[in-house]
């Protein structure tokens, strides 16, 4: 795909590298059977109030955070069970969060929405659309002050291009050249409401050029193209300290959250399954065997690998504790 | 000891502050070049440079974020709001992530920030600049909130306010800037949660914050006129409230006037007399009176300005009703 604001590609493409391709397929396995399993949990009442589901878009997550270093910050939207995980928060401990649990990586107190593990750089998982991305710039802003190389990648909807915040925060991100880049995952609906229904803008990238900022336009269907889009941002960020826009156009393959059905009233369930076609894990599947890295046989074995671990997830989550009672009134403020 | 406005000692706090703790940053509206709207940061950007004194766009929801993220990631933003009725656009951001962000993380992400600015009427400005916030933002677990009278309590509160570990807001005055009071030079810290009697007094309690104070003062001096000893309490800090202050006071009078600002309905006076006639129902000698701003947007007009706002005249005349000295 084409950027259409400006679009400094500085960086050469890295070369096959079967390993990293082996690992993204794994991750985004992971992710795929955790949400599955979530699924089945909130079915059973074990998870409660809201949950997002990143099945479909899980080469986002993927290849963006492929291209970070360790104690590079990630801040995220409440659609980001995958990026918890593969920020290196475990399964057991996303999913003890999701059942509430105080073995859950916020104690329990968060649930799926708010997600946190900073000293794993995972500055959570927030509820109010578009309201951590000034967060993110602020991070990216206490990175440059204390000059570490860190860089930050604040992933939202496209829905909250709508929402002040972005547009206020990218103007400060570009005049003050932070070093974050901000990933609009753009799989089109806001919650059920199509974009182009309530955007007079729907090439989120062009925003870019109303604050002077490097941008590209990215399919997210393919975690390699994720990769390599975010790293060009990731080295603009850590050499230039400049901000980017990357819209990563995915598609969600379930409902908004668990109370919405899987299309829908405001999308065809062809639309669904035209869209299910082009699924990340199995293109990068493919990609893998007709590199003649996998068979069948191993994608397999992989998959039962990962099953395993996330039905241990579910397992620990169940028998996890329940916060104790006495930790309502802790945390509510700091010493 | 040294005589400042309270706007120099503010600016004595942030100065110090930023001498002894480099991860402390000032960001706002027009407080690098400009000086600051109500001239609070005057010289520091000559003293401390861009880095540290940030001027930002007119955008209080981005750069209050921004503040936020900034303190997420270890340093100590002070953040002014050029008035708090701006403020309300950056409300997203002081509740949903500044206040909250340490519980709903299980403990993890400490947001050492502080929120400050003036708050209230000055003389008017009509409705959408003439707003006061105590009751808004006191509402709000996981901040603290102070409202210095004084300027040495302005500038012992707002050191105490960038040395916590928490979101802080502190409520400053447009009419506060001028007025000037003896502040201690250097190391001068209020703690944060502790009211102070400003004048001792046996037969009523005038429990007062920020701008109130004078008012409850003129108050006290008109009642000592009409042989009546008015104590005078300065909350200082609304979060957490000095329970322990206002119920010593009340137990010692027997009778209590709460003055404010802000608007009568859910006000901090409700907040305080709720404690009283729970706390202290049986040394109460007669129904808590409150002194508030009129249950209407601000008007323009000077007297109808004067007429919406707590006056001495209504201190005493609440004061003279809960000692019986005018019949019924």
């Amino acid at each position: 795909m084409t950027a259409t604001a400006r679009s400094p590609k500085d960086a050469p493409p890295v070369p096959a590298q079967t390993e990293l391709h082996l690992k993204m397929l794994r991750q985004m396995l992971l992710i795929r059977r955790f949400e599955e399993k979530a699924a089945e949990a909130y079915a059973l009442g074990k998870i409660g109030g809201f949950c997002h589901l990143y099945i479909g878009q899980e080469a986002v997550a993927v290849g963006a955070l492929a291209a970070l270093k360790d104690n590079d910050y990630v801040i995220c939207s409440y659609r980001e069970h995958g990026q918890a995980l593969i920020k290196g928060i475990s399964p057991n401990a996303v999913m003890a969060e999701l059942f509430g649990k105080a073995t859950g990586c916020s104690k329990g107190k968060g649930g799926s929405m708010h997600l946190f593990d900073a000293k794993k750089g995972f500055m959570g998982g927030h509820g109010i659309v578009g309201g951590h991305i000034p967060l993110a710039a602020g991070l990216a802003f206490a990175s440059k002050y204390k000059s570490t190389d860190q860089v930050t990648v604040c992933f939202f909807g496209e829905a909250a291009v709508n929402i002040g915040a972005f547009h206020e925060t990218l103007n400060m991100a570009s005049v003050w050249k932070l070093p974050v880049i901000f990933l609009c995952e753009n799989n089109r609906y806001g919650m059920g409401t199509a974009f182009e229904r309530v955007a007079a803008v729907t090439d989120i990238v062009e925003h870019a050029c109303s604050y002077d900022m490097a941008a590209e336009l990215v399919d997210g269907m393919n975690a390699l193209t994720v990769y390599d889009a975010t790293r060009r941002a990731v080295e603009r960020a850590r050499k230039n300290s400049h901000p980017t826009l990357l819209e990563v156009r995915t598609y969600r393959f379930m409902g908004h959250s668990m109370s919405d059905p899987l299309h829908g009233v405001y999308r065809t369930k062809d639309e669904v399954e035209e869209q299910k076609a082009r699924d990340p894990i199995t293109h990068l599947a493919a990609k893998l065997k007709e590199d003649g890295v996998i068979d069948q046989a191993a994608l397999d074995a992989i998959d039962a690998e990962i099953h395993a671990e996330v039905d241990a997830a579910v397992k620990f989550a169940d028998e996890s504790p329940d916060p104790d009672p006495d930790e309502l009134y802790n945390d509510v403020l700091a010493d | 000891m040294p005589t400042l406005t309270y706007r120099d000692a503010l600016n004595q706090a942030l100065r110090e502050e930023m001498q002894r703790d480099p991860n402390v940053v000032l960001m706002g509206e027009e407080v690098g070049v400009y000086q600051g709207a109500y001239k609070v940061s005057r010289g520091l950007l000559e003293e401390f440079g861009p880095k540290r004194i940030v001027d930002t766009p007119i955008a209080e929801l981005g750069f209050a974020g921004i503040g936020v993220g900034a303190a997420m990631g270890g340093l100590r933003p002070v953040v002014e709001f050029m008035t708090w009725n701006f403020a309300l656009l950056a409300l997203d951001q002081i509740v949903n992530s500044a206040a909250k962000m340490l519980y709903m993380s299980g403990g993890q992400i400490r947001v050492p920030i502080v929120f400050r600015g003036p708050s209230g009427a000055a003389l008017q400005l009509a409705s959408q600049h003439s707003q006061a916030w105590e009751s808004w933002i006191a509402h709000i677990p996981g901040l603290k909130v102070v409202a210095p009278a004084t300027p040495a309590d302005a500038k012992g509160l707002l050191k105490s306010a960038i040395r916590d570990n928490n979101p802080v807001i502190v409520l400053e005055g447009e009419m506060l800037y001028n007025l000037k009071g003896d502040v201690p030079d250097g190391e001068h810290i209020v703690p944060i949660g502790k009211a102070e009697i400003k004048r001792e007094g046996s037969d009523v309690t005038l429990v007062c914050h920020s701008k109130t104070l004078t008012v409850a003062q003129k108050a006290a001096d008109q009642l000592a006129e009409q042989n009546v000893s008015a104590e005078v309490l300065d909350l200082r800090s609304l979060r957490p409230l000095d329970e322990a202050a206002i119920l010593e006071s009340v137990k010692k009078t027997n009778r209590a006037v709460v003055v404010e600002e802000g608007w009568p309905h859910t006000g901090i006076g409700a907040q305080v007399v709720d404690l009283i006639q729970r706390d202290a129902f049986d040394d109460l000698d007669a129904p808590v009176q409150r002194v508030t701003q009129a249950d209407v947007p601000m008007p323009y007009n000077k007297f109808l300005e004067r007429a919406a706002k707590a006056s001495p005249e209504k201190v005493v005349a609440a004061a003279r009703k809960v000692l019986y000295l005018d019949g019924d």
